[in-house]
Formats: C-alpha cells, structure tokens, sequence
C-alpha cells in the first residue's frame, strides 16, 4: 500500500445519462491497489451504473479511466477481463448443470478436447484454492452447491481469469452471518496477496468491519471518499440518505398481544419430487404483535408464506384463519384469504407482488380487482382505480406520482412502497410479509418499518420472513428460526441475540 | 412483446414497423432489381393495384377482413400467454361450421334469422377447435403451440372428408357442396351502399368487414376495459403474479383460447357466407398463418392489426396486380415481398429496434425514453 504504487482503478469526472436520468454526475473513484475499497449509496445511487461502465457493460458519455496508471478503453467485458477487473454479480452467473470445474474453464478452456482442457484448469484451480482457502469441491454440480460455495466459485472464477481486481455486488445477501464471517477472512486474504477488491453493498456494518477506504454515492454523484478510519455508521448512513436516520428498534406501546388470529399446525409440505420442505410447523400469531421468521433463504420460509396465504396446499397440517379452519383437503386459495382479512406482501415483487407489464394502477389493484368498490360489472372502474392509485402514492410516498407508469419502471424501493399500500390499505387483521425491505433504500426502509409496527400497534397480528437478521432484530417482538424446513427456535426478542439466532439459523443450538 | 430496448412509445408503435417495413421494401427492391425489372415500376404497380381504384381498393379490404379475424385471433391468446398456431385450422372448422348451417337451414329460415345462425356456428366451431388444445394444455400439459399445429392438418382432413365423401352432390366432379339458399348469404358491400344510395363497384368485400371491425371494438373492450380481459392479461404477462392475485390460470388459459379460436371461427362469414356461397376446399389458404404475422406486426392490438390487415390486404391484392401487369414478373416474387414483410416485421424486428433506438438518440427532442 505504498503511496507511490499506481491507483489500481482511477476513474475521472465519469457522466452517464439514460434519457432524462443522469445515472453519473461527474464521478471521480481512486481506488488504490491491494486495498478493499467499499462503494455504498441507496438504490439508484448510481453505483451499479459506475461499475456496469468500469466492467465494459455501459459506456460513459464522458470521462476517462486508467487501471494500474495506464489510460484505458473499456468497451465490453472481455476488455474488462483482459485488463484484470473480474466481476461477482449479486445474481450468480453460473450454469446449473455443469459442475464446478466446468463452470470456472466455459469460455475460456484451453484446450479444444475437453478432458485436457479439465486437467490443465483442475491443476491451476487447485493451486488457487490452496493459495486463497477457496474451498468448493471441483466436481459437484453447481445445483447441489450450497450458496456460499457458489460465491466461492463466482470469485474463483474471477481470479481464475487472472482478476487483480475484484468487484464484488452485495456478496452478502444471500450467506448466513457465519458464512459471512468466512467470505470477509478469505477476502482478506486476498488483499494481503495484492488483489484490489471493489465492494459494492448497502450493509454499513460490513463496510466498516472489512473495508479500507469507503466511496458514499448520493443522486449519481459522490458524497464521500474516506480511509475507514475516519468514517462512522451513522455518518454514512447520514451522508447515503441526505438526512438523519434511524434503523434501530423502536419499542411497541408496551400492552401484551392480544387474541390468537391465525393458528396453523404440523404443516407439512412436499415438493414434485416428495422432498420434505417444511415439517412440524406449528406457529400462531396474535393480534398485535410482530413474530419475525428468522433463517437463511431456502430453509422453508417461503413455502410457508405460501401455505399461509393460500397459494401452496400443504401435504398436512391444519390452519385457524380467524373463525374459519381449513385441512389440506380444502386449503385456503388466495381470494379466500384476503376475504378473511389476510394480506401477504410476497417476498418476490417482480415475479408475484406486481405485474411488471401493467400499469402501477393495475398493479395496485392485483388480487383486489373484484372488490365491489373497483368494479362497474363486468368493467373495471378506471378512474376510481387510478385515484385509489393516487391515493396510495401519495400516502406512502411512491415516486414518481403517475398511476399510469409502468410498474416496471418504479425503482425497487417505489415498487415495494405501492405493494405494502395497496395490501396495507385493506386494513388486513393478518399480515404476512416476505423480505419486506430487499432492494430498498434505506430512506424507504424508515418508512417501511414505522408502517409495519403502525399495524401491529392497530391490532394486526404480523408476521415478517427477512434473511436480514438486523431487520427481524428491529421489528419483531417474537422471533421464530426456521432452519432446513423445521422451526429450530423460537424466541422472545429479550433473549435474541445475533450469534444464537445465527447458530439457530445454521442448525446449532442457542 | 414490448421492445427490450427501451424507445418512446411512439417509436415502438409506430416509427419502428414503418422503419422495418422500409427495410423490407428495400431487400425486395434489391431482388426485383436482380431479376431485370424495375423497382419503381413494380411498386407503383403493387400500390396503384391494391389503392388506385375501388375495386382494387375493395379487394384489399376483402382480403384484409380475413386477416382481422385470424389476426385478432393470434393476438388474444398472446395476451393470455400462449402462441396460437392454429388459426389456420380454427378458420377451416369455423368455416365448416358455418357452411353445414347454411347447408341445412338456408332453406327454411329467412335471412335476419339465418345469418346469425351461420356466425354462432362459425365461432362455436372455432371455439371448440381450440378449446381442445387449451384443455390439453391447461391440465395435461400438452404444449399448445404443438397441439394446434397438428389440429390444422386434423381440421383440413376433416374438412376434405366430409367434402369428398358427404357433402359433395352425387354426379359432380369439383369438391364442394351445393350453393346456399339466398338467405345464407352476407350482402356485398356494394349491395349494402346502393341500399344508402352510394355506388361502389362489385366486389368479393362484403358486410364482414363491419363484423371485423366490431371484433376489434370487442376484443379491445374485452382485453383493456373488462375484469376478464384484465385477468387474462396478467396471467399472460406474469403467471406466478396472477396466482398470487388468485387467478387461476388454467381457467384463463381456456378463456384465451377459446377466444381466440371463435375469432379465427369468424373467417368463415367472409369467405363462406360473403363471398363463395357454398362450402368449398381451401377457403382460407394460409391466412390463419399471415394472421401470426399481422399479429406481431400490429403489436397485438386491434388498431395496429387493423393496419397490418390492410397492407398484407394490400399485398395480396397488389401483388395480383403487378404478376399481370408487370411482364416477366411471377406470382412467386409477390410471395417473395410478403415473406420478406413477415420476416423483417416479424422475426427481424429485434435486429432493426436497436438501430432505431441508437438513431433516435441523436435526436436532441427525444430523450425521455
């Protein structure tokens, strides 16, 4: 890290325009070599755009770039991977079906038979993953990696390709707080052998456990660069967002919870190929209080939302939904539940939450379209349709104003605010809500959160899925662990504390 | 079916089939140009041909009535999610429908009475036609882009069959049943004007053309204003959306094509009840196919088919034109300039839509993508 060594990445005075949008106002990063440089900002704030164009995916309008002190064009990937700039998308970008070993050489085999191509990458790989602690077994297919060894091997895959530097997109989203643990010591390692590491991420926490110097982006431009030293969380959050914020645990009005309203049992669930997805659950959630569903993604948290809501029947089990009980011989389908006063907030917006396709007001009418006040017979009620759209952006402060925008185009946060009004302002009894703050800005999360315990706080019995230990932590007054399909705790949040939730959550014991 | 590259909606609509239509026109110029004749000429023909005189204009329309209906067809089972190849074979049933009401009843029941008659039949028959498929789809998983593809040569046979082997009076050679009593048959358009007091020359159109036209007045109210159509429209552009809403979707699936098959079931009051008189062989020889194209082309909506309709109307009936006007210029280089219109406003459009999008940047007026 001496002070005289080339900066690994300069980018200088970049601007970047998508129509009306300036995506990058004037950006200027120095990213100096062998050092862990993290990048944070609120969706939108145009870090994604700025590393898209330092990866070859976009071009900037204006600007220049030097890597290791030499000017450089950047015009696609293989630009970018010729230079030594490797990528981790937050999505991973591997096929399934291949093994690990085929994944890391596709594209770039050696060779054109295809077993001296494997021996030669095996041999390469092997001294990587002994020289990094890479560890990922170079026969399995990647379906049957867990998730942690797949961002192991997105990385290999980099360095692989002979990566000096690394851009990381939200590596963390999807590990567990122990896996976590392991990425940040092997990117560690990887610092301390010369590799540059560009962290890309919106947990403050892990910027100041892991990085050395911090860039904040605000509104396409940069509000800060700072050595970690000198940076605090709460002035980086201050700085992201613009204003003050706070994240932390706000107490409900202190009166116990009250009557049981949904009462499910030995739920049990199979998948197409009889595999058991959830077993033995039995949860109640009473009016009044939030219960907060603890667990890495994949443990059975969304297969519960779903049999909760209607749109997955279980191969056992049994549901009280108000006066109402339903078997597997009759389960709930969605209509019903939201006639009892159940709404669910799904964990995925694009795929289930909105029709990407519709416009917002006919988006914000999903799953309620045949309410009486929507309709005029067969015909949908345009324009009461649109003013309760209105309506609803206005309350929860959904931008930009304009029901007959695409859903599609609403950032991520927006397209969440309008989800939670149009299912909030049924003023449901049970509320079920999957991943309520995932791809959203931390401004909004604020916002989200008082809206949630504004309902418990009015008598609604809520339940919160998050993968986000930080957020059950926030808002529930209860927290279950669910761990491999099973509930593997349950706790009062006097007694949660983050490594025994993280110990539930892995299948240890509190 | 929207752009994946982002454009003004203008662009999409509008600028971006005209641009592709162009490139179309250009190729085929290059190959008229190749085989010695003159591009000018030839379109000048082609257009004069479909637009320069009303009969020449009528018969573009009469074609164009046809593509309306399969076009439309195409379009409702997109909006619901599934590919409908089988408009060809949903027209032919339709057809046959229609015929077999006008076969049996034109004798005994009066015009108002029997023209009704022959359209229920038509879409019922195409509706059934269809519905077949969706069944198979929606709960055997049975593709449906498979299935109807094999129920237009199942459609075609039958309709061979029953010709040949039924319908066909004893003692003739062709391969169509007797002429319909007058009432089975729809007033021309020229009939229908003289009844108003306008002259029109005598031509195939006929009052079909009205029914086209109230089909996409339909099919637009249905998809874009009604709670079903609404439905239908989600489970196509988002399935796991449109469960979470409580939709069911096989339910739509079976809505949206049998929808669509009643539409393609119209045919038949063009070429059946407006125009033949009796039932024939290969009454709609392809259109059910130009009907995919007229779909994609118009964007899937009844004012874009209703334009598409209209220029592959126009090619028809202009290409007819310009194979006997134009010495040397065969039949086959009409299809020729209609296959290069369905591949470059078809497949090719995602070729062309970038160049547009990169062209439109440098407007200074347009950016707000």
């Amino acid at each position: 890290m001496a002070e005289t060594a080339p900066l690994a990445v300069h980018m200088q005075g970049i601007q970047k325009r998508f129509g009306a949008v300036h995506a990058n106002v004037n950006v200027t990063l120095t990213v100096r070599s062998g050092t862990v440089h993290g990048l944070v900002g609120e969706n939108g704030a145009g870090k994604s755009t700025l590393m898209s164009v330092l990866y070859g995916f976009y071009r900037a309008d204006e600007g220049a770039i030097a890597v290791n002190g030499r000017p450089v064009e950047i015009n696609n990937a293989d630009d970018a991977i010729a230079l030594g700039i490797g990528m981790v998308h937050q999505h991973f970008m591997l096929v399934d079906t291949l093994t690990a070993l085929e994944n890391v050489m596709l594209g770039a085999e050696p060779h054109w038979l295809l077993g001296k191509a494997s021996a030669t990458v095996r041999g390469k790989l092997e001294a990587l993953i002994q020289s990094t602690g890479l560890h990922v077994n170079l026969d399995t297919l990647v379906a049957d990696l867990p998730v942690g060894d797949r961002q192991r091997l997105e990385i290999l895959k980099a360095l692989y390709r002979g990566a000096k530097v690394l851009i990381l997109d939200e590596p963390t989203a999807v590990l567990t707080p122990q896996e976590t643990l392991q990425l940040f010591e092997v990117l560690r390692g990887l610092r301390n052998q010369g590799t540059t590491i560009i962290l890309i991420t919106h947990k403050l926490k892990e910027v100041m456990g892991l990085c050395d110097f911090v860039t904040v982006m605000r509104a396409g431009a940069v509000v800060q660069e700072l050595p970690i030293a000198e940076a605090t969380i709460e002035g980086l959050a201050e700085s992201m967002v613009g204003r003050k914020v706070n994240m932390g645990r706000v107490e409900g009005s202190q009166r116990a919870a009250g009557e049981v309203l949904l009462e499910a049992s030995g739920i049990e669930v199979r998948d197409a190929v009889q595999v058991l997805r959830l077993s033995g659950i039995a949860l109640s959630l009473r009016a009044g209080e939030i219960v907060g569903i603890a667990g890495v993604s994949g443990n059975g948290q969304s297969e519960l939302l779903d049999v909760l809501s209607g749109l997955l029947t279980p191969s056992n089990g049994a549901l009280r939904l108000g006066s109402e009980s339903f078997t597997p011989a009759s389960w709930l389908d969605p209509q019903t539940a939201r006639r009892l006063g159940l709404a669910h907030v799904p964990e995925d917006r694009h795929a289930r939450a909105l029709v990407m396709a519709f416009a917002a007001w006919e988006s914000a009418v999903l799953g309620y379209e045949n309410l009486p006040h929507y309709s005029d017979g067969p015909w949908m009620a345009h324009g009461r349709m649109t003013q309760a759209t209105a309506d609803m952006m206005e309350r929860f402060d959904v931008r930009p104003r304009n029901p007959s925008l695409l859903s599609s185009k609403f950032s991520g946060g927006n397209q969440q605010k309008l989800v939670l009004a149009r299912e909030l302002g049924q003023k449901p009894r049970v509320l079920l809500v999957g991943q309520p703050t995932r791809g959203v800005d931390i401004g909004a999360i604020e916002f989200i959160y008082s809206q949630l315990r504004a309902m418990r706080d009015a008598g609604c019995a809520v339940l919160v899925v998050s993968s986000e230990l930080d957020e059950i932590l926030a808002l529930a007054d209860r927290v279950i662990v669910m761990n491999q399909g099973r509930i593997a705790g349950e706790l009062a949040i006097a007694d949660c504390t983050e490594a025994g939730l993280g110990l539930l959550m892995t299948g240890g014991n509190a | 079916m929207s752009a994946p590259v982002p454009m003004p909606r203008w662009a999409d609509l509008v600028l971006l089939p005209a641009v592709c239509l162009l490139v179309a026109l250009l190729v085929a110029a290059a190959v008229v140009a190749m085989v010695g004749q003159s591009p000018t000429e030839v379109i000048s023909a082609l257009v004069q041909g479909a637009f320069g005189t009303l009969r020449g204009l009528s018969y573009t329309l009469y074609y164009a009535t046809t593509f309306i209906f399969t076009g439309l067809a195409v379009a409702v089972a997109f909006h619901g999610g599934l590919f409908n190849i089988g408009g060809e074979g949903q027209a032919v049933m339709g057809g046959l429908g229609t015929g077999l009401a006008a076969l049996f009843l034109s004798h005994s029941l009066p015009v108002w009475a029997m023209l009704p008659v022959m359209l229920a039949a038509g879409v019922l028959f195409g509706l059934m036609w269809a519905a077949v498929p969706a069944y198979l789809q929606a709960y055997r998983g049975s593709h449906v882009v498979i299935t109807t593809i094999m129920f237009n040569f199942i459609a075609s046979s039958v309709l061979v069959y029953l010709l040949v082997n039924h319908l066909r009076p004893k003692g003739t050679m062709a391969i169509e049943s007797v002429t319909f009593a007058d009432s089975a048959k729809l007033p021309g358009m020229h009939q229908a004007l003289a009844w108003i007091g306008v002259e029109w020359p005598a031509s195939p159109l006929n009052l079909s053309l009205v029914l086209a036209l109230l089909a996409c007045v339909g099919v637009y109210l249905f998809m874009w204003r009604s709670r079903a159509g609404y439905r239908l429209r989600a489970v196509g552009s988002s399935p796991s959306a449109a469960e979470y809403a409580g939709i069911n979707s096989r339910h739509q699936t079976l809505i949206a094509m049998s929808i669509s098959g009643a539409l393609a079931g119209m045919v038949g009051m063009n070429e059946i009840a407006g125009v033949s008189g009796k039932l024939i062989l290969e009454f709609v020889s392809g259109a059910g196919f130009t009907g995919i194209a007229v779909a994609l082309m118009g964007r899937n909506h009844p004012v874009g088919i209703i334009f598409a309709s209209i220029l592959f109307g126009a090619l028809f009936q202009g290409g007819a034109e310009v194979a006997f006007d134009v010495p040397g210029f065969s039949r086959d280089m009409v299809v020729m300039l209609q296959g290069f219109i369905v591949l470059f406003s078809g497949a090719m459009t995602y070729v062309i839509a970038p160049w547009v999008a990169a062209a439109l940047r440098f407007l200074p007026g347009a950016r707000h993508g």
